[in-house]
């Protein structure tokens, strides 16, 4: 057992990216066995993400060295800074991890009887499983080079899969546009990499937090890392790729895909806490981080009040929500030199911003699945083609009043819980944010009464009076999600003191995460 | 590392590849020049690696056998390789995804074979 502890965080990357590739041979032996695999290799990633996370708040941070003697021996005898491949896993990562791993299982399963009405079924679990690797290698990595190797991992994927449907021409269009901001994205923070290279001729990311001197080339690298992340996270302004790849992307990886882009919100993070942190100017990187969550909720909210492509409506919802982290984040921030005014509401933003993220990829990801469900059943993504569906698709209905009453804030869904905490903190550091916060709140409420209402109530439409309730792998899929919530929702305080508080400790301990690869520095 | 004139000129052509990089990926509007536009920035990208580990008069970085000497940085071009292979990687997804898109709209101009808006 303490073996695969030591291990757990490499294997959580490995068994999947082998499963990845394993599968296209087991599906030559059926359906069944290859489905078997998917979802067990997802499934045994989970359990080792979360026996991982046990001992992480048991006893810490985890550093794994890969092809060290020992794998915490991070730098090499005679060696004054680690040379070799380190995965740094703290409480942060760890809280990636569980979001990843439990939203790619629910896509999985869910995908399952997707695929039944598709070809091509081994090469889409491939590259699900490739996504699931992707993300979590980007939230354990510690190093700076290969977390542009796994956002590229994730992109690819990400971006084949948004196009699998290759019948649709949107599909195709989608997929190239996520390619193409990927693409450009991914070559701007390698170039990042390179100019801190350049300086310090280090890629570890502890041991370039150490030597960091905020120098004009380094603010330089920040810019560039910035731009890039927040492009990837479709952060208004630059989130024009996100409706058209969410809206394409196929049943159970849409979820997977936000979550991807969760996964480079958690790299700007990792980037503004943990490799420049106090150093940087936090105050107006701060309110930089402000802004742009600022204008992501109130873009993405006002976008999403009259869409009437129901995919594109989440979407945008999707943008808009993103904001709320980047803003409770962004008040955490620029109070990080100030440590009283860190203590009375800093971290009570910063452990808004993070349980949001958590909060957020359950119900954003439930409604993107019961969307789906929608446009699987009707075979049209048009809210002014549906109505009536309640009599019909009774649970996905529960599950879409379920999803959207937490996206609202609505009480006591556990969306509530975490926008309070913003509303409270951000309060305090300017009125006018939590004014705005509270808005667009209200704003997608009545967007998302404005949803239920065309695609589940008022008459059926003649030809959707065949339509029936989703199989079940499907509801089983949106079922994980809507417990999940619901356990949320019922007891806010045992999961943020149990994962979302040692995540705000890990994200503000800057020395603790240098000195677990350094040694006590 | 000696500044110098004969030293800046990789860095200044990596300045060139990835400005006309860029430049082409915002204005170009036929999608396979857009690609073309990605392609030149990775070289420049590429190129700025690699000559951040070059050290004037270094040898090969393998231990065995070396001669007396500067090194050339090994860890740049292992980054340049793995980056290389990537690339390639993501060129032939966009590639195939511009030709799904012509077989849909038979045209590859950004602006007429739109379909997703608003």
């Amino acid at each position: 057992m303490d073996s695969l502890v030591t291990h757990s965080s490499i294997l959580a990357i490995a068994i999947p990216l082998l499963a990845a590739f394993i599968v296209p041979l087991v599906s030559k032996v059926g359906d069944k066995a290859r489905n078997t695999v998917v979802i067990g290799a997802l499934a045994l990633a989970e359990f080792l993400v979360i026996i991982l996370a046990r001992d992480i708040y048991l006893n810490g941070l985890h550093v794994y060295t890969l092809g060290a003697a020992a794998t915490d021996l991070t730098i090499p005898e005679h060696y004054m800074v680690p040379v070799r491949i380190i995965l740094e896993v703290d409480a942060m990562s760890v809280f990636m991890g569980i979001i990843t791993t439990t939203i790619s299982l629910a896509g999985a399963i869910y995908s399952i009887s997707f695929m039944k009405e598709e070809t091509g079924g081994d090469r889409f679990y491939t590259l699900l499983l490739l996504l699931a690797v992707g993300m979590l290698g980007l939230v354990f990595t510690g190093d700076m080079f290969n977390f542009f190797v796994f956002l590229e991992i994730l992109s690819i994927s990400g971006a084949a899969l948004a196009a699998f449907r290759t019948r649709f021409g949107d599909a195709t269009e989608g997929g190239f546009k996520y390619i193409v901001i990927s693409a450009v994205g991914a070559l701007v923070v390698l170039f990042a990499v390179g100019i801190l290279y350049s300086q310090y001729n280090l890629l570890s990311i502890a041991a370039l937090a150490q030597a960091i001197q905020y120098t004009a080339l380094d603010k330089i690298a920040l810019a560039l890392l910035v731009v890039a992340l927040a492009m990837k996270l479709a952060s208004v302004p630059l989130h024009m790729w996100a409706p058209d790849t969410y809206s394409v992307a196929p049943a159970g990886t849409t979820p997977m895909i936000y979550v991807a882009s969760q996964a480079c919100l958690y790299g700007l993070f990792r980037v503004l806490f943990s490799l420049y942190g106090v150093s940087l100017d936090t105050l107006t990187i701060g309110w930089v981080v402000i802004i742009l969550g600022v204008l992501s909720m109130f873009v993405g909210v006002t976008m999403a009040v009259h869409q009437s492509d129901i995919k594109r409506l989440m979407a945008y919802h999707a943008i808009s929500q993103s904001g709320y982290m980047l803003l409770g984040i962004g008040v955490g921030l620029a109070v990080l030199a100030d440590p009283q005014a860190l203590a009375s509401y800093g971290r009570e933003a910063i452990s808004g911003g993070i349980f949001h993220i958590i909060n957020n990829a359950l119900y954003k990801g439930l409604l993107f699945l019961t969307a789906e469900a929608l446009f699987f059943a009707l075979g049209t993504r048009d809210l002014n083609k549906m109505g009536g569906m309640f009599r019909n698709m009774k649970y996905t209905a529960i599950f879409f009043i379920i999803g959207a009453l937490a996206i609202s804030g609505v009480p006591p869904f556990n969306g509530f819980t975490s926008k309070l905490m913003i509303y409270e903190s951000v309060y305090n550091f300017s009125p006018v944010l939590a004014v705005i916060a509270m808005l667009v709140s209200i704003l997608t409420l009545a967007s998302f009464t404005k949803a239920f209402q065309s695609a589940f109530t008022g008459p059926a439409l003649p030809q959707h009076d065949n339509v029936r309730e989703v199989p079940k792998p499907m509801l089983i899929g949106m079922g994980i999600l809507a417990v999940a919530i619901v356990f949320f929702s019922l007891f806010p305080s045992l999961v943020v003191d149990t994962i979302v508080t040692p995540a705000t400790d890990a994200l503000i301990d800057q020395a603790g995460y240098i000195g677990a690869v350094m040694g006590g520095a | 590392m000696t500044a110098g004139l004969p030293f800046n000129i990789p860095f200044l052509a990596v300045v060139a590849l990835i400005s006309i990089g860029l430049f082409i990926i915002l204005t170009q509007r036929n999608l396979i020049k857009l690609v073309m536009g990605i392609v030149i920035m990775e070289s420049g990208v590429n190129l700025f690696l690699v000559s951040l580990g070059y050290r004037t008069g270094g040898i090969v970085p393998i231990f065995t056998h070396a001669p007396e000497g500067v090194m050339v940085l090994p860890v740049p071009q292992a980054l340049t390789l793995t980056s290389i292979v990537i690339g390639v990687a993501t060129t032939a997804l966009m590639l195939s995804l511009i030709m799904l898109t012509y077989r849909h709209t038979g045209d590859i101009d950004a602006e007429k074979s739109r379909r997703l808006k608003g």
